[in-house]
């Protein structure tokens, strides 16, 4: 078990590897700003990981806030709500800022932002009216994957999963509104918790935070020890700073000392992670019964004029969120949703904001942003920060002359795509984009 | 919006760290031993140091160009292996067989193998042994000039090396060997080649690229330690004997600069232990046994050789495997 020093859990298990990565958080004291209501969303059927939606709503239909306008039968999915009022103006194919096409619908305000009926506190009283809930609410996992939430809850009775484990440590750069959010909205964070440990039976709740946000850590310091009359389940455990102490394995490991096996989930091992906007928004939605149709992002990167956090409604135009911060300061030559370090490069602003995109970066061009590859030296820079214990560059030259049976012997289908051995490799080798190359090979290869 | 967005794969950070970096760094640590092998063999050293590594970076540049390859002398490699090079000299050496030995290490074990990063056996350490067969005479087997002679007249002092010497001390009696004081083999004053001598030089040096992790102190220490622990044995527990057997000849050099060589010792941890070892048991076994007084050369060169035989079977488990699971039961 893990010790305890003043209340605060330190981490069972170190992981290995990793990287020290500049935190450039420079948003950390900006509270979350409100963006106007915009004059048009998109909103992409395909905003998850899973069953793209089916639209429910056709051209000229009036929808209010919070509206179903787009579901599917599919249990790996979850629905989609209409995010400002008004007259739908189109239904069809876009192209998603990554270049990946979508369905998506088109709503134009008529600025009344008149809220739906159907929003009610839903009635919860066992895990089975949660799981309900929280998939009608549209949550997917706001820390940037976009899992649906309520199939991570919804794990087999059999699993024996004891643990839940809220992800506040935030270790992408530049990225603060987890960080805002444990500032500004404890009181959610609080009753997200409650309710998630009361309806799924979990024996322990560890908030798990990185040592370099005092702050924060000093008010959810204020909730797990709220919790002490209650049964003490509750803890918080800080973390070193160390990129990726954030990512789910690394959570358990950190957590409980236990390793998910590889191809095997946390709930394998008896625990769920969930992001600690994520936990706070099953707060709020068991009290409002106001589904996921805003989120707070972190707009910040060397191109922009006015780093800034802001809550935005999802679907809004990517463009209009740079405006509203100023604009470009210097020709931004990279434009990515999510970190540095796992984000996405977009190839277009012209694109609207979904719900896993947790913030909007933009970089002028520097030698940090693009490295000159060169051919490799066998450093074993890459070996030495693997937190999965892979040896990248090894995997590399496997994927280049396609060796299926030395792949499957290197474990390449654990690599998470952190990144950390591309960020390490002094020759600037694209290894994480060769990590994807080799995850496909065997995927083909079935 | 008319600018152009770079859409690459992640990360879309990248370190500070370069190739150029890391070359900078050995050759800064490298500083040390050039300084006092100008100390004791003169401007002849300088001399010596400067033709094998302008042989070996220009020899880098033609060679990338005949192959219709991209110019890699920015990155500082060539010049590396050239510093390296002329360390494993003597300093009387005739300066075109010195720049033999520079042509040696680049195009043939370097370049011809793919380049940075594809030589099998390290560069330098194969150029000398080469020369060692090719020139016996004038790569000083046996004798090697002197600290403070004029390197640059024919007829310089020259005397057996501390190796030689030791190879008279079977079972770690001394008084048979004429060996210099002890201080004098931690500074450098005895024969040897340029780079060799002085073990405090090389022993900053190693901790410079220890402190900027350029090297991981692996290799240094189980190559050095294993030597140790044979000679000891072999002198019958005679430390004096150990100690000559640490400062004196190439093992410094060796196993701080040739050994620790990327491309050539394992990537993981554990074949780093097994790789020095190794090393550290072929030196002694050369060194006790053999008929030459010295065996680092050889025994890195036979390692390099073992490197993916090591890596084989060395593979990590990856993260959370059953294997790794299993056996950390079995201890619980």
């Amino acid at each position: 078990m893990s010790k305890i020093v003043n209340g605060v859990l330190t981490a069972v298990g170190k992981g290995r590897g990793g990287v020290k990565v500049k935190h450039n958080k420079n948003t950390a004291e900006m509270a979350v700003e409100r963006m106007p209501i915009p004059a048009k969303v998109v909103l992409p059927m395909q905003q998850h990981i899973g069953a793209p939606c089916v639209p429910t709503v056709k051209v000229g239909d009036i929808v209010s806030v919070g509206q179903v306008i787009g579901d599917t039968d599919k249990f790996v999915s979850a629905p989609i709500h209409a995010t400002i009022s008004g007259k739908v103006t189109a239904v069809g194919d876009i192209k998603l800022a990554h270049g990946m096409m979508s369905k998506a619908v088109t709503i134009e305000s008529d600025g009344e932002m008149r809220l739906s009926e159907d929003i009610k506190p839903p009635v919860v009283t066992n895990k089975a009216e949660l799981c309900a809930a929280v998939r009608a609410s549209g949550l997917v996992g706001l820390g940037g994957a976009g899992f649906p939430t309520h199939v991570k809850l919804n794990f087999p009775d059999d699993k024996n999963v004891d643990t839940l484990i809220i992800n506040a440590a935030e270790c992408e750069p530049y990225i603060t509104v987890d960080y805002r959010c444990c500032v500004e909205d404890p009181q959610d964070i609080l009753e997200g918790v409650y309710s998630l440990q009361k309806y799924l039976g979990f024996k322990q709740v560890i908030i798990a935070i990185e040592d370099n946000k005092p702050e924060a850590f000093k008010i959810l310091k204020e909730i797990a020890d709220k919790d002490n009359d209650s049964g003490d389940v509750v803890k918080l455990m800080t973390l070193k700073s160390k990129y990726p102490q954030g990512a789910e394995k690394m959570m358990v490991l950190s957590a409980t000392g236990r390793k998910v096996p590889p191809g095997k989930l946390p709930a394998d091992v008896g625990c769920v992670v969930m992001n600690v906007a994520s936990v706070a928004f099953v707060g709020r939605y068991l009290k409002t019964g106001k589904p996921l149709i805003s989120r707070s992002i972190t707009v910040d990167g060397t191109a922009i004029k006015e780093p800034k956090n802001i809550r935005v409604p999802i679907g809004t135009n990517l463009q209009d969120i740079i405006d509203y911060c100023g604009g470009f300061k210097s020709e931004p030559r990279k434009i990515i949703f999510g970190g540095p370090m796992m984000g996405v490069a977009l190839c277009s602003l012209d694109a609207p904001l979904c719900k896993q995109n947790n913030a909007l970066l933009s970089f002028e061009d520097s030698k940090n942003i693009t490295k000159k590859e060169r051919d490799c030296i066998r450093c074993g820079k890459c070996v030495s920060v693997c937190p999965m214990s892979l040896m990248p560059t090894n995997i590399e030259k496997f994927a280049k002359i396609k060796d299926v049976d030395s792949l499957k012997k290197s474990g390449i289908m654990v690599c998470m795509e952190c990144g950390s051995c591309s960020f390490a490799c002094p020759s600037g080798r694209p290894l994480v984009q060769y990590m994807r190359l080799a995850k496909q090979i065997l995927r083909e290869e079935g | 919006m008319a600018k152009k967005l770079t859409v690459s794969a992640s990360p879309h950070a990248r370190s500070n760290e370069t190739t150029t970096g890391i070359m900078l760094d050995v050759l800064i640590a490298l500083l040390p031993a050039v300084v006092m092998s100008v100390v004791y063999f003169g401007t002849r050293a300088l001399v010596l140091t400067v033709v094998t590594t302008a042989t070996a970076v220009l020899a880098e540049f033609i060679s990338r160009k005949v192959m219709k390859r991209d110019n890699t002398i920015g990155d500082l490699s060539a010049a590396v292996t050239g510093v390296i090079l002329a360390m494993n000299f003597p300093a009387d050496l005739p300066l075109w067989i010195a720049a033999i030995g520079s042509i040696v290490a680049i195009v043939v074990v370097k370049q011809m193998f793919g380049g940075i990063g594809q030589n099998f056996v390290n560069p330098a350490i194969t150029a000398r042994i080469i020369l060692m067969v090719s020139f016996p005479t004038a790569m000083a087997l046996s004798e090697w000039v002197l600290p403070f002679e004029n390197t640059w007249s024919a007829d310089a002092l020259t005397s057996a090396t501390p190796m030689a010497e030791l190879a008279k001390a079977a079972g770690g009696d001394l008084s048979a060997a004429n060996l210099p004081s002890m201080m004098d083999m931690l500074l450098g004053k005895h024969g040897g080649s340029m780079g060799e001598v002085c073990s405090l030089a090389l022993i900053i040096g190693g901790l410079y690229l220890i402190i900027r992790k350029v090297i991981s102190p692996v290799i240094p220490l189980t190559f050095i330690g294993t030597v140790a622990v044979f000679t000891l044995i072999a002198g019958g527990g005679n430390v004096e004997y150990m100690v000559y057997q640490l400062l004196g000849g190439g093992l410094m050099l060796g196993a701080i600069f040739m050994a620790t060589d990327y491309t050539t010792s394992p990537i993981n941890f554990k074949g780093k232990i097994i790789f020095g070892i190794g090393c550290g048991l072929i030196t002694s076994v050369i060194r006790i046994f053999g008929s030459l007084p010295e065996g680092v050369s050889f025994s890195i060169i036979l390692m390099n050789i073992l490197v993916p035989q090591i890596e084989k079977f060395t593979v990590a488990k990856p993260f959370g495997s059953v294997k790794e699971k299993k056996e950390k039961e079995a201890k619980a």
